[in-house]
C-alpha cells in the first residue's frame, strides 16, 4: 500500500503518455476506412429514399437514415475523443457508463430507501473506477466493483434498515453498475495495456474493439433483414434470427481478420479475436433485451436517433470489452 | 412588469435539463406563447425548475412559478426567486393559520389578487395545487385556490402537467440528486365551466392532471 503513495500516482500520470501520436499511420487508415463505410452507407440511404415505393418502405428508409445521421455524430464524438488522447476517451466512457447507468436505474424500480446508495453508485462508484485506470491502478481497477462495491452496496442499504425486497433490491444496483461502469469501463482500460512492441499504438486496440463490436450489431442486423427467418429466442427478441446471427458473426470475423494489420494480432489471432468480439456482442445485445422484455419496454430510452438509448447502443460492447480486454491481457501483455 | 431574461437563466434552465434528463411531451397543446397557467403534481423541489426549464426560452421569459415564501425568502435563494425564476411568492397556509372563517376568506382573497396581479395580462403561472410535497405514489387533493384564479381569469388556459420520477432524483428530504431520467406530459388546456361548482371543477383539473401519468398505462 506504501508504494501506492502520492509519489507512485504523480510518477505514473507523468510517465503515461497522455496524448497520443495524431500521425500514427495505421490509426489513420482505420479512421479512413470508418468515413468511407459512413459515406458509402448514407449515399445508399440517399439513393433508397429516392426509389421507395410503399410507405413500409419509406419508414424502413426514413429509420435507417435517421440512424446513419446519429452514426456520423457517435463517429465523430469517438474519434475525437480518441484524438484528444487517453484522458478524452476516459472522460468519453466515463460519461457513457453514467447515460447507460441512468437509463438502466430509471427503468428498475428502487425504494426511497435506496436514493444515498445511488448517490454512491453515480458520484462515488463509476467515477472512481474510471480514476484508476487513469492512475494505471490495475491491481484495485480489477476488483473494485467486483468486491468493494459489492459489499459496500449492500452494506449501506442495509443501514438504512429498510429490508422489504432487500436482496432483489441489491442485486439490481450491483448488476447495473457491473453492467454499466465496470464492464464497459475495460474498453478504454485497453489503453492502459503495455503489449510489447504495441506501445503507443493503445488507441488502434479500442478502436479495433469498438469498430468490430459496432461493425458486428449492424451486420448481424442487415444479415438478419436480408436473410433471416429461424427466429433464436422469439420471446426475448423477435429481430434476432438464426441467419442474422450466423452471417452477422461471420462477416464480423472476417472484417476482423482483415484488420489485424492495425492490431498487435497475427491474422488468425484477429479472426479469434473478432469471432469472441461478435458472439459476446450478440450475447450482450439478448441479455439487455431480456431485461428490456422483464420491465416492459422496447428501448432504454431515446437519446440517439433511431437507435434508442445509450445503453441499446452500447449493451454489445458492455459485454465484449471485458472479455476483449483480458484476452489481449493474459496472451499478449507480458 | 418587464421580463428581461437574467443571464443565469438559460445556464439554471440546462443544469435542471441535464440532470432531470427531461423528456418532454406536448399531448394537448403546442409549446407556445399564450397566458397559460400550467399546474403540475409536486414530489420534488426540482418541480418547479424543471417544469421552467422545459419550456421554449421565451414562453419561460413570460412564465412565473408560484413558490412558498418560507423557503425561498433568504440569501441566495431569494436571489434566484426574484431575478432569475421572478417567482411569485406566496404564504403557505396563509388561510389555514386564519383564526376564523372570515379570516381565512380575507386571506385566500389576497392571495387570490396577488397571483392575479402578478399575472398581468402578459405572464403565465406554474403551480402546484396540491400545496405541498407528495411521495409520488398518490396525488393530494387540490386547495382552492386554481378554482378561484381560473374564476378572476376566465380567458386564460389551464394545462395540467405531469413530472414522473422527480421524486426518485431528489426525494423530500434528500440533498444530492441521483440523475435519472424523468418525463414531462402537458395535457389539454381546460377552462373552469360557468355552472360548474368548486368541488367539481378540483375533480376534474386533478383527473386531467393523473391521466398524463404514464405509469400503468400499458
Amino acid at each position: 500500500m506504501i508504494t501506492r503513495s502520492s509519489g507512485y500516482l504523480a510518477r505514473q500520470i507523468a510517465t503515461t503518455h497522455w496524448f497520443l501520436h495524431l500521425e500514427d499511420p495505421l490509426q489513420a487508415w482505420l479512421f479512413g476506412g470508418v468515413l468511407g463505410i459512413l459515406v458509402l452507407a448514407s449515399t445508399i440511404g440517399a439513393v433508397l429514399q429516392q426509389t421507395a415505393k410503399s410507405d413500409t418502405a419509406r419508414a424502413t428508409i426514413d429509420n435507417l437514415n435517421a440512424r446513419m445521421r446519429a452514426w456520423w455524430k457517435m463517429c465523430a464524438i469517438f474519434a475525437l475523443t480518441l484524438l484528444i488522447g487517453r484522458i478524452g476517451s476516459l472522460v468519453l466512457f466515463a460519461l457513457l457508463s453514467l447515460l447507460a447507468l441512468r437509463e438502466y436505474v430509471t427503468l428498475i424500480p428502487t425504494r426511497r430507501s435506496d436514493h444515498r446508495t445511488l448517490v454512491w453508485s453515480f458520484f462515488v462508484i463509476t467515477p472512481l473506477q474510471y480514476y484508476l485506470i487513469g492512475i494505471r491502478w490495475y491491481g484495485f481497477f480489477a476488483i473494485m466493483v467486483p468486491a468493494v462495491a459489492f459489499l459496500f452496496i449492500p452494506t449501506r442499504m442495509a443501514m438504512t434498515g429498510d429490508t422489504e425486497h432487500f436482496l432483489e433490491r441489491a442485486a439490481k444496483i450491483q448488476f447495473g453498475i457491473m453492467i454499466c461502469s465496470y464492464c464497459l469501463s475495460h474498453a478504454p482500460a485497453l489503453l492502459i495495456l503495455r503489449i510489447p512492441g504495441f506501445e503507443g499504438h493503445d488507441a488502434r486496440l479500442l478502436l479495433y474493439l469498438v469498430l468490430v463490436d459496432q461493425m458486428s450489431d449492424v451486420l448481424q442486423y442487415v444479415s438478419g433483414k436480408l436473410t433471416g427467418r429461424h427466429k433464436i429466442a422469439p420471446q426475448v427478441s423477435p429481430n434476432k434470427t438464426w441467419e442474422g446471427f450466423v452471417g452477422g458473426v461471420l462477416a464480423s470475423t472476417a472484417l476482423g481478420a482483415a484488420l489485424w494489420w492495425a492490431t498487435p494480432f497475427t491474422p488468425w489471432q484477429a479472426a479469434g479475436m473478432s469471432l469472441v468480439i461478435a458472439l459476446l456482442g450478440f450475447a450482450g445485445g439478448l441479455v439487455m433485451s431480456a431485461i428490456k422484455r422483464d420491465v416492459g419496454v422496447k428501448d432504454f430510452g431515446a437519446i440517439i436517433e433511431g437507435h434508442g438509448g445509450i445503453l441499446d447502443r452500447i449493451d454489445s460492447l458492455c459485454f465484449a470489452a471485458p472479455i476483449f480486454f483480458h484476452l489481449v491481457r493474459y496472451f499478449f501483455v507480458r | 412588469m418587464s421580463a428581461g431574461i437574467h443571464p443565469l437563466a438559460s445556464v439554471i434552465a440546462a443544469v435542471a435539463r441535464g440532470i432531470s434528463g427531461v423528456q418532454v411531451r406536448w399531448a394537448g397543446c403546442r409549446r407556445e406563447q399564450k397566458q397559460r397557467i400550467y399546474f403540475a403534481n409536486h414530489t420534488s423541489h426540482l418541480d418547479f425548475v424543471v417544469l421552467w426549464s422545459a419550456l421554449p426560452g421565451q414562453v419561460r421569459a413570460r412564465t412565473r412559478p408560484v413558490a412558498a415564501q418560507d423557503y425561498w425568502e433568504k440569501g441566495v435563494r431569494a436571489y434566484l426567486a426574484q431575478k432569475v425564476f421572478r417567482a411569485v411568492l406566496v404564504h403557505r397556509r396563509g388561510t389555514a393559520q386564519a383564526g376564523n372563517r372570515e379570516e381565512a376568506r380575507a386571506a385566500a382573497r389576497t392571495l387570490i389578487d396577488r397571483l392575479a396581479e402578478a399575472m398581468g395580462e402578459t405572464e403565465s403561472l406554474i403551480l402546484f395545487p396540491e400545496g405541498t410535497r407528495g411521495t409520488g405514489d398518490t396525488i393530494a387533493p387540490f386547495r382552492s385556490g386554481l378554482y378561484y384564479l381560473a374564476k378572476r381569469k376566465p380567458e386564460v388556459e389551464l394545462v395540467p402537467a405531469y413530472l414522473e420520477n422527480l421524486n426518485r432524483i431528489l426525494p423530500k428530504g434528500e440533498v444530492l440528486p441521483v440523475p435519472l431520467i424523468s418525463l414531462l406530459t402537458f395535457g389539454v388546456p381546460m377552462h373552469v365551466g360557468e355552472t360548474e361548482d368548486k368541488h367539481e371543477f378540483l375533480e376534474r383539473a386533478s383527473a386531467a392532471m393523473c391521466a398524463l401519468r404514464r405509469k400503468g398505462e400499458s
